[in-house]
């Protein structure tokens, strides 16, 4: 009990920290990518910028507008931010000699859980928007509600092929059958399916209609100010973070070392994929507009869905067969 | 079908143009720790000139004042009395006033200045949190008597003043190593006010 305890400190402080400097670094490169330095007054280089957000937003005044449910829109930012936190009890980032893995819980399920997990999150959004009592956060949500249960679908599907691939729903279990290939090339199609759903999924850029800020002032949270404005945006920045394990652990192999580098310990190979991805989400930001509402729907009923299914199918009659 | 799947190779080439910017040469300057080099006929903040036995140029005349397109000029002029001299000529500026908020930079002051003794200086950091902190007397625009004579416009130094910090190495528009005095207008300048050096 203790144990878990300590380990659900740590872990907590390690995703906390890297959420802080995860928004620290995605300044920074879309500042370099749009040739301007970033962030760099706050301490040398910028590394204090983290600590004078925080800061900031915890003397931000706490605003509840007239019109707003008081109770729901207090409890909104929570949904959000305990949904992104809980994915964590499953998330294993490496395994001992014996093949256990580290990990809060090695759940048989892993999977499922994680999937049940955040698709919960989106209650925080929807729920945040509605009880807002305004006009943009409504929308905001509406959009989000929408856009969340389009590409759940594909996302979910591109998990299945990987799925029967490694036999097993355990987390632990699917990275240990990635030892010899990873499942990024017999799932290419599905690693594609994936990195676009979990864009979607995470309302980042260019599937950022949940925010758009250009158009909805700041989407579902346009009413929300200090803490639990802060308490939406870690939630952000701590689903990038799971959506890019969840990569790192189903199609690029988790703690699996390339080319037979074992030197270089699981941990180390683990926290570069998921950074590799996560630079990846914020080269996309630098990179891409955001995308027509219509044309979202579009794109992930009629393009990601049928080729997510043909995946699937493809993917079990190979299984089938061998 | 097609016209639904968005073009893949127009996105693989964007992320390869972000990703270029990303590693190129950033073109900010950080402008409190370091400044930019201006041109050589810069316009910023006025200085009254002196001669070089300390008395100052300005005669009140006032011409100064009515050239200005801003009204920013304000020249009260007084008679110089024997036996202390402030300028060499008969009058002398009792009150000098520029109000920096409603300068316009034109250099017109300095066109029209009959002695050379109104000049603009590359000095361009005036802020303040007081409106009347921009009413600029005589006190703070007279160049100080042991700061030496004050530049004549045609001989404006290039580059930023040394107490003014930092310069960031940026291409000027304009020829700065030149400078102001190798233009044509400067040349014209010389041989105008040939009779005023000194």
């Amino acid at each position: 009990m203790l144990v878990i305890f300590v380990k659900s400190a740590v872990l907590l402080l390690v995703v906390v920290t890297t959420f802080a400097y995860a928004m620290l670094f995605e300044r920074k490169i879309l500042g370099w990518m749009q040739l301007r330095p970033g962030p760099n007054r706050v301490g040398p280089w910028g590394l204090l910028q983290p600590a004078a957000d925080a800061a900031k937003l915890i003397l931000k005044e706490d605003l509840t507008p007239k019109t707003a449910d008081p109770l729901i829109y207090r409890l909104a930012p929570f949904i959000s931010l305990l949904t992104a936190f809980a994915v964590y009890a499953v998330v294993p980032f490496g395994a001992n000699g014996d093949g256990s893995p580290w990990a809060i819980g090695d759940v048989n399920a892993g999977i499922l859980f994680l999937m049940a997990i955040s698709s919960i999150g989106v209650y925080g959004i929807s729920l945040g928007g509605w009880a807002s009592g305004s006009k943009f956060p409504l929308l905001g949500a509406v959009r989000g509600t929408a856009q969340m249960i389009s590409y759940e679908l594909s996302m979910s599907l591109s998990f299945v092929g990987v799925l029967m691939l490694a036999g097993t729903t355990s987390l632990t279990g699917i990275v240990n059958a990635q030892e010899r290939l990873w499942f990024l090339i017999p799932q290419a199609l599905g690693f594609v399916i994936y990195v676009i759903t979990a864009v979607a999924e995470t309302n980042r850029t260019p599937f950022d209609l949940v925010e758009a800020e250009t158009e909805l002032v700041g989407g579902f949270h346009t009413e929300y100010s200090g803490l639990r404005f802060g308490s939406f945006f870690i939630a952000e920045y701590v689903n990038m973070l799971t959506v890019s394990c969840i990569a790192t652990l189903l199609f690029l192999g988790g703690w699996n070392a390339p080319f037979g580098l074992t030197l270089v310990p699981g941990l180390a190979w683990f926290v570069l994929k998921v950074g590799a991805f996560m630079f990846f989400y914020m080269w996309l930001r630098a990179t891409l507009p955001r995308f027509r509402y219509d044309r979202l729907m579009t794109f992930g009923w009629k393009v990601l869905l049928p080729l997510a299914t043909l995946n699937l199918v493809a993917t079990a009659a190979w299984v089938a067969l061998h | 079908m097609r016209k639904q799947l968005f073009n893949v190779g127009a996105i693989l080439q964007g992320l390869g143009i972000t990703f270029k910017y990303m590693f190129a040469k950033r073109p900010t300057i950080e402008y409190p720790s370091i400044k930019k080099q201006h041109a050589p006929r810069f316009h910023g903040l006025h200085e009254l000139r002196r001669y070089a036995d300390g008395k100052e140029r300005c005669i009140g005349c006032e011409l100064c004042s009515s050239a200005c397109p801003a009204n920013a000029i304000t020249v009260i002029g007084a008679e110089n009395s024997p036996d202390a001299r402030v300028s060499p000529g008969e009058r002398r500026a009792a009150s000098y006033e520029i109000d920096e908020l409603r300068c316009i930079f034109c250099g017109l002051c300095e066109e029209a200045c009959p002695t050379d003794a109104i000049v603009l200086t590359p000095r361009f950091e005036m802020a303040d949190y007081r409106r009347g902190a921009f009413v600029y007397s005589k006190d703070r625009l007279l160049v100080p008597t042991d700061a030496g004579v004050g530049t004549p416009p045609d001989e404006r130094p290039n580059g930023i003043p040394a107490d003014l910090g930092r310069v960031a190495e940026v291409k000027s528009t304009t020829n700065v190593d030149r400078g102001y005095s190798a233009t044509h207008r400067g040349e014209v300048l010389k041989t105008e006010r040939k009779g005023l050096a000194g």
